[in-house]
């Protein structure tokens, strides 16, 4: 049987990544060149500095994805590129070089939504995983809980009114003097913490009751930590990152089952950058477990940004017959469930 | 010899297809829509026009910088793409040189200018021998009326012939030129006072003959300018140091 082999591209943050996927399943390569250790010293992504690295590296990226697949152009059938959501500088390099390839090795392009690919990460180790199921995407820009309702379709249940989950990591990281990344920085030092040490408020959070808000924790958070150095407390850093974290991992979790409940669905899928997290990883699977749900969750490497996730989205965008135009543009606030 | 040429540093977009001495197609817009938008497809029209074969392209030159940083970047990131599927070459042309090849023959100063905001532009200075091109300064940011200043003080010799301007810059530096600058000086026509894909694919082929190419990888846009996040940073540490 021929295969369907798709090149594709990702350039919607701090990663510059290029992958070759054959069929939506198999991983040929795996290519990431990742700013992260150049955007600390800023205390987070520079979206100049990153667009101006990823021009750098984008063809020794996709250049290497080819080699280490064994691949050509004339071997790929199509090219694959997220074009939003993200940073526009920085997605407008991914885009425009993919434009380029596909136009100059007659190969049809695929536009492909970021969230998307981070669902779809889940089918690249779990073969088993398919529609209907529920989606809960947890990075440094997105919290969405969605229902997939078919390969390429999707229905948003929830998602955050003010910060991502991961940008909430990120900012308290910063103010209790952890650094940057956040969310790695947090889930070490929480493992020394105790996690009911501080009970934070919950958000009430308008519209769907599937909505997250982080902002109001976040604040909570820096208030308490001002509040005892104001007054010359000795704070817990442990203890306050436990119980932080544990009140975000608390709201994904209770979402998610409740959304379970009502929708009768009885399998999970959990992507994302803070899906790495390994309290959102044991939270969640202690919650479905107790549930009756069954939960996916990729490997870590296919969590954070990749271009892998956007080959197995591009796939099955493929297969349904998508197809973009050479005036495809970067849209960085782009809608899950738009083309 | 065949070249493939980009210009997306201002606001203009251009896009040309030239062989050794012919200009086979050339294709310029200049009007607000983002150039993610409309450089492929312009290309994509000139080429299908022309009947090109795309594996016959040489090498492709793109306007490399300074300019407007994203538009810089789709052009380069564009360049990048066709040179690693076509597996050619990158001619990095100046863009502001690029700008000033559209008026070869002129016996006075080409003075390019890009709007660089806040009173400043782009800009280099040029002078032809004929339709050779000599750079008398190099490209660099520089205040409108820092530039008039430059001009004044330059060798009688070299300025007798007066100064042309053009670029999107020219809007700046016009009221400061009308105000101090002693040389009889003019502003290029419509048709010439922008960039143009074809006259940065003509200077290419020099530059390709010259040996100057780089390897698709290799390539970047040349900013001039560092980004606002480091500019700050590096005020930050210089405060500090000068506090110890």
């Amino acid at each position: 049987m021929a295969h369907t082999d798709i090149l594709a591209i990702e350039s919607s943050c701090d990663e510059t990544a290029a992958a070759v996927v054959r069929d939506g399943r198999e991983v040929l390569s795996n290519v990431i060149y990742t700013q992260i250790a150049m955007h600390t010293v800023y205390g987070g992504v520079v979206p100049e500095l990153a667009s101006r690295a990823h021009i750098e590296k984008i063809n020794y990226v996709v250049q290497k994805a080819l080699d280490d697949a064994g691949k050509t152009l004339d071997d790929i059938d199509a090219v694959a590129v997220t074009y939003g959501p993200g940073l526009v500088g920085a997605l407008l390099v991914g885009v425009a070089e993919a434009k380029a390839i596909a136009w100059a090795a007659d190969k049809p392009l695929i536009g492909v939504h970021h969230i998307e690919g981070h669902i779809c990460a889940n089918y690249i180790e779990h073969p088993d995983l398919k529609p209907p199921y529920l989606g809960l995407i947890v990075s440094g820009g997105h919290t969405h809980l969605i229902i997939v309702e078919d390969w390429a379709k999707f229905r948003i249940l929830g998602r955050t009114v003010d910060d991502a989950a991961g940008e909430a990591f990120d900012k308290v990281a910063r103010a209790i003097g952890l650094g940057y990344p956040g969310g790695p920085k947090i889930d070490k030092v929480s493992k020394e913490g105790n996690p009911n040490a501080i009970v934070f408020p919950k958000a009430k959070v308008n519209g769907s009751e599937y909505n997250f808000s982080f902002s109001g924790l976040k604040s909570a958070v820096l208030n308490y930590f001002n509040h005892a150095q104001m007054t010359g407390e000795e704070v817990n850093k442990a203890d306050l990152a436990a119980s932080f974290q544990k009140c975000v991992v608390d709201v994904l979790c209770e979402h998610t089952v409740q959304a379970a409940k009502e929708h009768d669905i009885k399998e999970v899928a959990l992507a994302g950058g803070v899906a790495s997290n390994s309290a959102l990883r044991a939270g969640l699977a202690e919650a479905c477990e107790k549930n009756g749900l069954h939960l996916f969750v990729p490997s870590p490497v296919y969590c954070t940004d990749n271009a892998v996730m956007i080959g197995v989205a591009a796939f099955h965008e493929y297969e349904a017959g998508t197809r973009s135009g050479w005036d495809l543009n970067a849209v960085p606030n782009l809608k899950l469930g738009e083309r | 010899m065949k070249i493939i040429a980009l210009d997306s540093s201002g606001l203009v977009a251009s896009v040309a297809v030239l062989e050794d001495g012919t200009l086979l197609a050339e294709y310029s817009v200049n009007y607000k829509k983002t150039h993610s938008q409309t450089l492929l497809p312009m290309l994509d029209e000139i080429v299908r026009m022309t009947e090109l074969d795309k594996s016959s392209i040489d090498a492709i030159a793109v306007a490399a910088g300074p300019g407007s940083f994203t538009g810089l970047r789709i052009g380069s990131a564009t360049a990048k793409g066709l040179g690693l599927a076509l597996g050619k070459p990158i001619i990095e042309v100046p863009t502001l040189a690029g700008m000033a090849y559209n008026m070869p023959y002129t016996s006075g100063l080409v003075c390019p200018v890009m709007d660089a905001r806040r009173q400043q532009v782009y800009n280099g200075i040029y002078k032809f021998d004929g339709a050779v091109l000599k750079t008398i300064i190099d490209q660099r940011p520089i205040a409108a009326a820092d530039l008039i200043r430059e001009l004044n003080e330059m060798d009688p010799e070299l300025t007798r012939a007066g100064v042309i301007f053009l670029g999107d810059g020219s809007y700046v530096v016009e009221p400061y030129a009308k105000e101090n600058l002693k040389i009889p000086f003019s502003f290029a026509p419509a048709h010439l006072a922008r960039q143009r894909a074809g006259a940065v694919g003509a200077l290419a082929m020099q530059l390709f003959k010259q040996g100057k190419y780089v390897r698709a990888e290799e390539h970047a846009p040349i900013y001039l300018r560092k980004s606002q996040a480091e500019q700050e940073r590096e005020r930050a540490l210089g405060n500090q140091n000068t506090e110890c």
